[in-house]
């Protein structure tokens, strides 16, 4: 293994270390119930959330403060995309969505402060998001559309004979679904945060060092925008597949 | 020699997976790059697709995070 | 193993497939999400909302009232030229009228100059026709004596009805 290669060497590459849930006070036992440093991190995010949407608008201002404008910026960003894509009748489940966006947007962010642990980057939090996401839409396209909703997956704009073909295609993407909007998150943020730590083992060189920290700033900035592209991607996918839910046959 | 030849599978199926995100690299590159040409030829359109464009580049990335997740595995898991 | 170097886990090497922990995780995520859910739908979207409605509300009131005063302000210049144009109307009335008036009294005091004038060359020509009148006379009674001083000095005896005729004779051819 890289690890016993190159400890002659004093490298210690640990790039998955960072992503180990640890229970918060001691012991090794990781229970259900367990405070451990995932729920550290969830209620920094809820913090972080409740500062930025709760107070920063506790004054209500028509002529909004610094604070306020943030707040107002990402409620009208998640605002206008659940409209322009879901319609005016998606907008019923903005908060929904809009919970969605600032847990994986604060998670996602917080994963970037140093020694910080990434709840986003584990498959079971993303994984959950998603089947969450999927449960939602297709109960919904059920309960609004009925049998209907089934029309979806036979594609009358086709020929006949490929019809049964890309039936079984489409209901096949359909589960596939869940798998590739959660892995897509937990994959883009495990490889960023592994590829940062890889970087910064480098550091261990003193020959390396500079080159090892340019990269990892060079990371660093790529990262910023992964965790905000990711979390923009994951509301939007979910706002898309809310429209097809709505109005399957668009 | 240290390891034996698994080890050394695993090392190689690695590599050869993390070809996989090259490639996803490759299919981001077009979708962005199509988009900015059409965008070039239209600029008015462009600001109604962003949307379109962040979804597209998510599908074409999430096929090479499946190959990164594949050395993952073969690195770690396996 | 990478992570059995660090002797951290004794599961698999990636902790996000460390099963263990997957309940732990889940119980916490769902836990968060209710509590944003609940602070998102009843405390912080609503306010926002409320607070963007507010604004547009200003704003379209604001736009309202900038329109209504934009409005007064056409009407009190189309005001302003109506009061323009009457006063200039009125002024060219009075001007009209001043000229009229004028011309009226010019006119009055340009016949009374006249009534005087005529009424000065009347007695002027009156004055000229009393004097003439007296100077014929005058110049008759001349005549008269002359004539009966010459008489008198040729050595004739006139008698003062023949000199007067023959003056008053002379006097008419």
């Amino acid at each position: 293994m890289a690890t016993d290669a190159a400890t002659g060497t004093g490298l210690k590459f640990d790039p998955m270390g960072q992503f180990l849930v640890k229970p918060l006070f001691g012991g090794d036992m990781v229970n259900w119930y367990t405070p451990t440093n995932v729920t550290l991190w969830m209620v920094i995010a809820i913090l972080g959330i409740t500062a930025m949407l709760v107070l920063g608008t506790s004054r209500r201002a028509v002529i909004p403060t610094r604070s306020q404008s943030i707040g107002e910026l990402a409620y009208g960003f998640v605002y206008k995309m659940v409209e322009d894509v879901t319609g005016k009748d998606g907008l019923r489940y903005f908060p929904y969505i809009m919970t969605l966006f600032m847990f994986v947007l604060f998670s996602n962010f917080l994963g970037l402060v140093p020694m910080a642990f990434t709840t986003t980057s584990h498959i079971a939090v993303t994984g959950v998001l998603a089947l969450a996401v999927f449960l939602t839409v297709t109960i919904l396209g059920f309960v609004k559309n009925g049998p209907a909703f089934l029309g979806m997956f036979w594609v009358t704009s086709a020929p006949l004979a490929l019809r049964p073909v890309l039936a079984l295609i489409e209901v096949i993407s359909y589960f596939v679904r869940p798998v590739s909007h959660s892995i897509r998150l937990a994959g883009n943020m495990t490889a960023g945060h592994a590829v940062v730590k890889v970087f910064a083992a480098f550091a261990g060189l003193v020959a390396l060092s500079p080159l090892a920290i340019l990269g990892v700033v060079a990371m660093y900035g790529l990262e910023i925008l992964v965790c905000f592209i990711q979390a923009y991607v994951f509301t939007i996918l979910t706002c898309v597949y809310l429209k097809d839910a709505l109005h399957p046959h668009h | 020699m240290e390891g034996d030849i698994a080890e050394m599978g695993k090392f190689i199926g690695a590599g050869i997976s993390a070809l996989g995100m090259g490639l996803a690299a490759l299919g981001v590159g077009n979708v962005a790059g199509n988009f900015l040409a059409g965008a070039l030829r239209n600029p008015s359109a462009a600001a109604g697709q962003t949307a379109t464009l962040f979804i597209g580049i998510a599908f074409a990335e999430a096929l090479g995070i499946f190959s990164f997740l594949v050395a993952l595995l073969l690195m770690f898991a396996v | 193993m990478a992570t059995e170097a660090t002797g951290a886990a004794s599961g698999p090497g990636m902790p996000q497939l460390d099963f263990s922990t997957f309940g732990n995780q889940i119980f916490w995520l769902l836990i968060t999400l209710v509590v944003i859910y609940f602070i998102l739908s009843r405390i912080a979207l609503p306010r926002i909302g409320a607070v963007l409605a507010e604004r547009q509300g200003t704003i379209t009131n604001d736009i309202a009232a900038a329109e209504n005063l934009r409005a007064k302000a056409i009407e009190a210049e189309a005001a302003y030229n109506k009061a323009l144009a009457d006063a200039r109307l009125e002024a060219n009335r009075i001007i009209a009228e001043a000229k009229a008036d004028i011309q009226a009294d010019l006119d009055k005091a340009i016949a009374k100059a006249d009534a005087q004038i005529a009424a000065k060359a009347a007695e002027g020509e009156k004055a000229i026709a009393e004097i003439r009148a007296t100077a014929l006379e005058n110049v008759t009674e001349v005549a008269k004596d002359t004539a009966k001083e010459i008489v008198a000095a040729m050595g004739g005896k006139a008698d003062a009805r023949s000199v007067t005729a023959a003056v008053n004779a002379r006097m008419k051819g």
